[in-house]
C-alpha cells in the first residue's frame, strides 16, 4: 500500500467536494488527507488528495475521479519533483519550567508561536509531513492539548503547470 | 420568458416529445407550461414507474428518456428507477421540483436533498440556482446523459426558479464542458494491436455486452463477424447484439447462461469483450485462474471499466460502433471453421415434458415464435427474467429489455409502457413473476388509461421463486417467500378493464397467445407454474 499524492483541478462549484469525498468512501478507498482551495482562476479549485493504495486502487481512483464531470484534471505528484507542505496548529501545555525548552524546540523547527497563555502555547508550523510528525513527537512529552492540521498542499517544482500537462490517459 | 416555459422550450430543442411523470406542488409551474406545449405527458401511477418508463422509452427510441417528479416524496420515489438506469447505462433526464431556494436546508415541507441522495448513481446532477442558467443546464444534461457512456442526469429545480422570469432566453448552440470529453474514436495503435492479436489467435471469441446495443452497433458487429468468422457469446445486457440464428451465435454466458457459452469462454485463447463490464454475474464461475491461459481485448467507452473487474492485455477505449468498423476494415478472414464447429457440437435442444403446470421455458419459446420479427420483450427480475432471456429468440430488429445491473423487481410493466410509447407499431410483451407484478401493478392504471397493447405474461408460481430456490439450495428450507394468498390476477386486471386468461398447462398456451395478440388492448396471460420449478 503506497502513499500517493494527487493534485486535482475541479470546477469551483457547490457539490464538488461532496462528489469527490463521496467517491472515496463509497468505493472504499483510503484517504489520508484532502485539502482544497481556489486557484489563480476563481472558477477552478485545486484539491490535494493523499491516498493509500496499490497500483490497482490508484488506477481506479484516477479513473473514477476522471468520470466526475466537474473534475478537470488529475496529476499524480512525486516527492522529488514537487514541494509538499502542510500547516499544523499545535497547542501544548506549558509551565514555568517547560516554557523555555519548548520555545527552543520551536525555533529549531523554525515554527512560530502564535498564542501564549498561562498554561499553554500554540505553535504554528509548516513543513512536509515528516517534519510535522517529528515536532509533534517532541511535544508529546510536554502534553499536547490540541492539534489541527490542514492536510497536504502540493505543487510541482520548476516551471511546470498542471494545466499544461498531458491529461491522465488510460492506455 | 417564464422559466417553466423556458424549460419546456429547452426540452423541445432537445427533441423531446414525450415525458413520464407525476405532478405535485413543487412542479406546478412546470406542469402548466407542459400543458400548453405539444409535449405529451404520460401520467404514471407511482414515480418509480416514471423513471422505468422513461428507461424503456430511451432504450427503444434511442433518445434520452425524460421523467418528472415533484420535490420530497416524488423525488425519493424516483430513486430506484434512477439507480436502475444508472447500472444499465440508460440515458435519462430526470427533472425534479425542489422547495423554494430560500427554504433549502431548513427541512421544510416536502424537502429532500435529491441531488445528494442520488449522487452515487447519477452520471451528473444540477441544483438550479438561477433561472437564466436553465437553457445551458438542460442542454448540458442531455449532452452528458446521451454521450460517452450514457446515464441518468438529474436536474433539481426549486419552485421559485420555475416561476421566475429569464432576462432573455438564449439558446446555447454547443456544449463545452472542460472536464467532460468522452473518447469516442478508438486509439488507432490499440486497434492495430487488437487486430494483430486476433489474427494470431486460434480460438477467438467475442463477448458482446450492453454497450453494443447502446451504441446501436449490431450491424457493425455482424459485418465484423462475417468478415472475420469469430463466434459470439453475450452477457444478459448484450442479449440481442446478434440474432440467435446467426451461424456464429453461441449463447449467453454467466451464472445463468448456457453451458455451451460458458464452455466457449473457457476454451477460447482470445476473449474480445465489447461494451461489457463483466461484473460478477457474467464472470461468475470463471475465476481469475482462467485468465492465465487467455489473452483479453477489452473494448469499452468507459476507461474506468477497463481493468476494474478484469485485467486486459489490449484495452481499447471508445465507441463500439466506431471501433468495430475500424477493426472490420483491418481484419482478414480467419480460419475458424473447426473452432466454430467445436462450439456447435455443444448445443443441445431442450425437451419440455407436458405436465399439470405451464412450463415457463416452453411458454416463452412459444410466445417468441408467435411474436413479430421486430417485437420487444421486457423481462422483470427473478426466475422469469432468466426463463425469458434463455428462451426469447433474438432477431435482427427485436429488442430485449431487462434490469440487468441493479436487478430491480417491478421493472417490466413500466418499462413496457415506455417501450410501447416509443414504438406504438411494434408488439410489446412483458414477462413478470407474481412478486414483480405486484411491485408495479399500479401501472395497470397507466396501461389501461392509455389502452396500451401490451401482452403481460405473468408466471404465477405463488412464490418469490428465485429466492425460494436460493433458500432451498442453501438451507433446505424456505421462509418469507410464499405468496399463496395472491389476488385473483384475472379479476384484478378486469377491475382495470384489462382482459386476461389463466392458463394451467402447456396445451392451452397457444390459444391464449393467439387471443392476447389479436386483442386490441392490453392482455394478461397468467400461467400457473409449479412452485418448485427451477430457474435453469
Ligand atoms: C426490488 C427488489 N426487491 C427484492 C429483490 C430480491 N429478489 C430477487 S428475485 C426475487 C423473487 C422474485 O419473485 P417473482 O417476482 O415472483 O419472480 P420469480 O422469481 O418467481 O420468477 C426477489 C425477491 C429484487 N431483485 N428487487
Amino acid at each position: 500500500m503506497n502513499r500517493h499524492v494527487l493534485s486535482v483541478l475541479v470546477e469551483n462549484q457547490s457539490g464538488v467536494l461532496s462528489r469527490v469525498s463521496g467517491l472515496f468512501s463509497r468505493r472504499g478507498y483510503n484517504i489520508d488527507s484532502l485539502s482544497v482551495g481556489e486557484t489563480e482562476d476563481p472558477k477552478v479549485s485545486r484539491m490535494t488528495i493523499v491516498v493509500k493504495g496499490d497500483d490497482y486502487i490508484l488506477e481506479q481512483i484516477k479513473k473514477q475521479l476522471n468520470k466526475l464531470i466537474d473534475v478537470i484534471k488529475i496529476v499524480e505528484l512525486n516527492s522529488e519533483q514537487s514541494v509538499f507542505r502542510e500547516l499544523a496548529l499545535i497547542k501544548v501545555k506549558t509551565s514555568m519550567e517547560t516554557r523555555a525548552s519548548i520555545i527552543e524546540i520551536v525555533s529549531i523547527f523554525r515554527a512560530n508561536i502564535v498564542d501564549v497563555a498561562n498554561d499553554t502555547l500554540t505553535v504554528e508550523m509548516t513543513g512536509d509531513e515528516s517534519k510535522i510528525e517529528a515536532f509533534i513527537n517532541l511535544m508529546d512529552s510536554y502534553g499536547i492539548v490540541e492539534i489541527v492540521r490542514t492536510g497536504l498542499a502540493a505543487i510541482e517544482r520548476g516551471n511546470r503547470q498542471i494545466l499544461n500537462q498531458k491529461k491522465y490517459e488510460e492506455d | 420568458m417564464k422559466a417553466s416555459d423556458a424549460i419546456v422550450k429547452s426540452l423541445l430543442n432537445e427533441g423531446v416529445d414525450m415525458v413520464f411523470g407525476y405532478p405535485g406542488a413543487a412542479v406546478i409551474d412546470l406542469y402548466e407550461s407542459l400543458r400548453k406545449s405539444k409535449i405529451h405527458h404520460v401520467l404514471v401511477r407511482q414515480e418509480q414507474a416514471a423513471a422505468h418508463s422513461a428507461s424503456g422509452y430511451a432504450r427503444v427510441s434511442g433518445k434520452v428518456g425524460v421523467c418528472i417528479a415533484t420535490s420530497g416524496p416524488g423525488a425519493t420515489n424516483l430513486i430506484t428507477g434512477i439507480a436502475t438506469a444508472y447500472m444499465d447505462s440508460i440515458p435519462l433526464a430526470v427533472i425534479t421540483g425542489q422547495v423554494k431556494s430560500a427554504m433549502i436546508g431548513r427541512d421544510v415541507f416536502q424537502e429532500a436533498d435529491i441531488t445528494g441522495a442520488t449522487e452515487s448513481f447519477t452520471k451528473h446532477s444540477y441544483l438550479v440556482k438561477n433561472a437564466n442558467d436553465l437553457p445551458i443546464i438542460i442542454k448540458e444534461a442531455f449532452y452528458i446523459a446521451s454521450t460517452g457512456r450514457p446515464g441518468p442526469v438529474l436536474i433539481d429545480i426549486p419552485s421559485d426558479i420555475q416561476a421566475a422570469t429569464l432576462d432573455k432566453y438564449i439558446q446555447p448552440e454547443t456544449v463545452d464542458i472542460r472536464g467532460y470529453k468522452p473518447t469516442l474514436k478508438g486509439h488507432i495503435g490499440q486497434i492495430k494491436r487488437a487486430v494483430k492479436a486476433i489474427s494470431e489467435s486460434k480460438r477467438p471469441l467475442i463477448v458482446a455486452g450492453g454497450g453494443v446495443l447502446l451504441t446501436r452497433a449490431q450491424n457493425e458487429l455482424i459485418s465484423f463477424i462475417n468478415k472475420s468468422g469469430i463466434p459470439v457469446v453475450h452477457t444478459l445486457m448484450g442479449k440481442g447484439a446478434i440474432p440467435t440464428q446467426n451461424p456464429y451465435y453461441v449463447g449467453m454466458i454467466g451464472t445463468h447462461g448456457f453451458p455451451q457459452a460458458n464452455r466457449a469462454m473457457a476454451k477460447s485463447d482470445l476473449l474480445i469483450f465489447i461494451g461489457a463490464r463483466i461484473a460478477d454475474r457474467a464472470w461468475g464461475g470463471f475465476g481469475d485462474k482462467m485468465l492465465e491461459n487467455v489473452r483479453v481485448i477489452h473494448i469499452d467507452i468507459d476507461p474506468a471499466e477497463i481493468g476494474k473487474n478484469l485485467g486486459s492485455h489490449i484495452p481499447v477505449v471508445g465507441d463500439a460502433k466506431h471501433i468495430l468498423s475500424e477493426m472490420t476494415s483491418k481484419i482478414e478472414s480467419l480460419d475458424t471453421k473447426d473452432w466454430v464447429e467445436e462450439l456447435k457440437t455443444y448445443k443441445k435442444t431442450i425437451q419440455h415434458a407436458d405436465s399439470e403446470f405451464v412450463n415457463p421455458r416452453y411458454a416463452v419459446g412459444l410466445l417468441s415464435r408467435k411474436l413479430d420479427d421486430d417485437a420487444i420483450l421486457v423481462a422483470d427480475v427473478g426466475q422469469n427474467q432468466l426463463w425469458a432471456a434463455r428462451n426469447f429468440e433474438d432477431k435482427d430488429g427485436r429488442c430485449f429489455l431487462t434490469s440487468g445491473g441493479l436487478g430491480t423487481m417491478g421493472y417490466s410493466l413500466p418499462a413496457a409502457v415506455g417501450a410501447k410509447f416509443a414504438a406504438p407499431g411494434r408488439q410489446v410483451a412483458a414477462v413478470v413473476g407474481d412478486g414483480g407484478f405486484q411491485m408495479s401493478q399500479h401501472e395497470l392504471g397507466t396501461i389501461s388509461a392509455n389502452n396500451l397493447k401490451i401482452v403481460i405474461l405473468l408466471f404465477n408460481n405463488s412464490r418469490l421463486g428465485m429466492v425460494r430456490e436460493l433458500q432451498d439450495r442453501n438451507f433446505g428450507r424456505i421462509t418469507a417467500v410464499e405468496l399463496d394468498r395472491n389476488p385473483d390476477f384475472i379479476r384484478l386486471c378486469d377491475a382495470y378493464g384489462i382482459k386476461g386468461i389463466r392458463v394451467t398447462n402447456n396445451s392451452a398456451l397457444e390459444a391464449a397467445f393467439d387471443l392476447a395478440l389479436k386483442n386490441k388492448g392490453p392482455f394478461l396471460v397468467e400461467c400457473v407454474v409449479d412452485c418448485n420449478e427451477s430457474t435453469l
